[in-house]
């Protein structure tokens, strides 16, 4: 029987490997998340016949409540609701490993009264420490990207001193629980440091910097269910935690790249508002630009050969990936090429700004990296920016003194023409004037994206 | 724990690490949500070591009752985590 279930877990094991390696294209990656599913319950079965039979009952129920959530909520979140979703199902991964710790340390000290080695110990104290940070920090950012507590960065003075020292007093904490195992008090205490590390540490973290603790946190939960591997002995479980550690650490990488600035920078927090630069938060723009209406705009599509649109948090804000695809379809009736060009870090969770376009039946071929797209931007008739603003700043380029300077961009100015669709000349996430904006070959499409190209896709129906 | 066992399990530890480096660094961005949500799914496989935390009889033991919330905890996750990612990679058309 033993054997059967180490070979069940080798199976789930390579399901879990193979499922992602099925990842790597949009044609297969369904039947690789399914392969994926079915190593999952393969691993769920296999560890049931383990069980002493009367306690079957109860693990049933709180399978069938879990699994009953969890569809539901899977079943009705809007696809712009995604960053946050995956933020709060995160947490609740972080939150098992706190409770399989705890639960595992209590059994053997305290209801066996048994010794545990150090390194299971160790092990656990990792899974409550790991899961704990988390299961906050999930939510802090659940909370943040939903909109129930502000976006911003919240700061203070010797934050990171603070949070250095909560750490270092969770190893204590911990180093007391190794020394004298029944010091039930250490456990305690690295609870409580451990979920209140997880808030201290996202709350610095502004709205646009999201991608990167999602992925961040979403690696955290791989670690997590390594330690819990190592307490159990279980290779299937380090399998798995590996891969997704690994998948949340090369997000992270792509994200930090995405915006030209290291993880430790990110994760210190407060980026546009400490700063130095001159920033005009909320102040006139000295900037003169052109703006053009509705008629004009749609004049303009229409002439053209070729458009390429730059999406970015703002289509998803302002839901406009449905009118969007209706411009696109009308423009490529007219034989007009029209592409997308997305940045790594636009929207508020890696691949966010794809998602709402495959929701809105745009063809994934026609979704193209920066550099892809970049060679063809100058013979581009028209490049249309909806929502998005930092990512396609010009002075990422050359303006040394720019808090986003090196930053990798859209260089959507070679184009002949670029129109952006923006509710104001408020500044974007940076906080910085968008010097684009004042290019003799750029023009303002003022108003809530959804609402005017509405209007520029009626003016295109009737020409 | 034996020292054979120890190494053992980190040996797989790197191996995975690897093959996971490896194999998702040749996700397209395109993919790189539901890649997430996905692997997140993934991660519920504490739901394994919450299983084996309710192997007892009774509810008067802590340790039940945390193994009980945790099979609760993973399930969201693992259930909501690939049933979300499916309903994603649905509509991804060529």
């Amino acid at each position: 029987m033993d054997t059967i279930v180490k070979l069940a877990y080798l199976l789930a094991s390579v399901l879990f490997i193979v499922g992602i390696k099925k990842m790597n294209k949009p044609s297969t990656a369904r039947g690789g998340n399914g392969m994926s599913a079915i190593g999952m319950l393969i691993a769920i079965l296999a560890t049931m016949v383990q069980l002493e039979l009367a306690t079957l009952p109860e693990i049933l129920l709180c399978i069938a409540i879990g699994s009953a959530i969890g569809l539901y909520v899977a079943k009705k979140v809007q696809m712009t609701q995604m960053p946050e979703m995956v933020a709060l199902f995160n947490g609740f991964g972080g939150l098992a490993s706190v409770g399989v710790g705890i639960s595992e340390y209590w059994r053997e000290s305290y209801e066996r009264g048994m010794e545990i080695h150090n390194v299971t110990l160790v092990s656990i104290l990792l899974s409550v420490l790991i899961g704990g940070i988390t299961f906050t920090g999930s939510y802090i950012a659940y909370a943040k990207l939903s909109g129930k507590i502000s976006g911003n960065s919240i700061v203070y003075k010797g934050q990171h001193l603070i949070n250095l020292l909560l750490l270092l007093a969770g190893i204590v904490a911990g180093a007391v629980v190794m020394w004298q195992q029944d010091m039930i008090i250490g456990m305690y205490v690295l609870l409580a440091i451990s979920l209140l590390l997880g808030v201290l540490v996202v709350i610095p973290i502004g709205g646009a910097d999201m991608p990167v603790v999602i992925s961040l946190l979403n690696s955290y939960s791989g670690m997590a269910a390594c330690a819990t591997g190592f307490v159990l002995n279980n290779y299937m479980l380090i399998v798995a935690g590996a891969l997704v550690g690994s998948s949340g650490i090369i997000l992270t990488d792509i994200m930090c790249k995405g915006m030209n600035r290291s993880l430790l920078n990110v994760v210190m927090g407060g980026f546009g508002q400490t700063s130095g630069a001159v920033v005009t938060v909320g102040g006139k723009s000295d900037l003169v630009v052109k703006e053009v209406g509705v008629e004009e705009a749609a004049m303009l599509f229409d002439s053209a050969s070729s458009v390429v649109i730059v999406p970015g948090y703002g289509m998803a804000v302002a839901q406009a990936q449905h009118i969007i695809k209706e411009m696109m379809d009308i423009l490529l009736k007219k034989n007009i090429n029209v592409r997308f060009a997305i940045h790594p870090v636009a929207g508020r969770m890696p691949g966010h700004m794809n998602v709402l376009l495959a929701e809105s039946n745009v063809p994934y071929d026609r979704l193209l990296e920066p550099e892809q797209i970049d060679d063809d931007l100058s013979n581009t008739d028209i490049v249309y920016v909806v929502g998005a603003n930092d990512v396609v700043n010009p002075a990422a380029r050359h303006d040394k003194n720019s808090p986003i300077y090196g930053m990798p961009i859209i260089n959507v100015d070679k184009a002949k023409t670029v129109i952006v669709s923006k509710r104001s000349m408020a500044s974007g996430y940076a906080g910085i004037e968008n010097e684009l904006f004042g290019y003799p070959n750029c023009l303002m499409l003022f108003g809530d994206a959804k609402a005017t190209l509405t209007k520029v896709v009626n003016e295109l129906k009737e020409m | 724990m034996s020292t054979e066992i120890l190494i053992a399990l980190i040996y797989v530890l790197i191996l995975a690490s690897y093959c996971g480096f490896e194999l998702i660094s040749k996700v397209p961005p395109t993919l790189h949500t539901p890649l997430m949500s996905g692997s997140n799914a993934i991660s519920g496989i504490t739901i394994v070591g919450s299983i084996l935390c309710c192997n007892q009889l009774g509810y008067t033991q802590l340790s039940k009752i945390l193994g009980l919330l945790a099979i609760i905890l993973a399930m969201i996750n693992v259930v909501g985590g690939y049933a979300v990612t499916d309903r994603m990679l649905k509509m991804f058309k060529k």
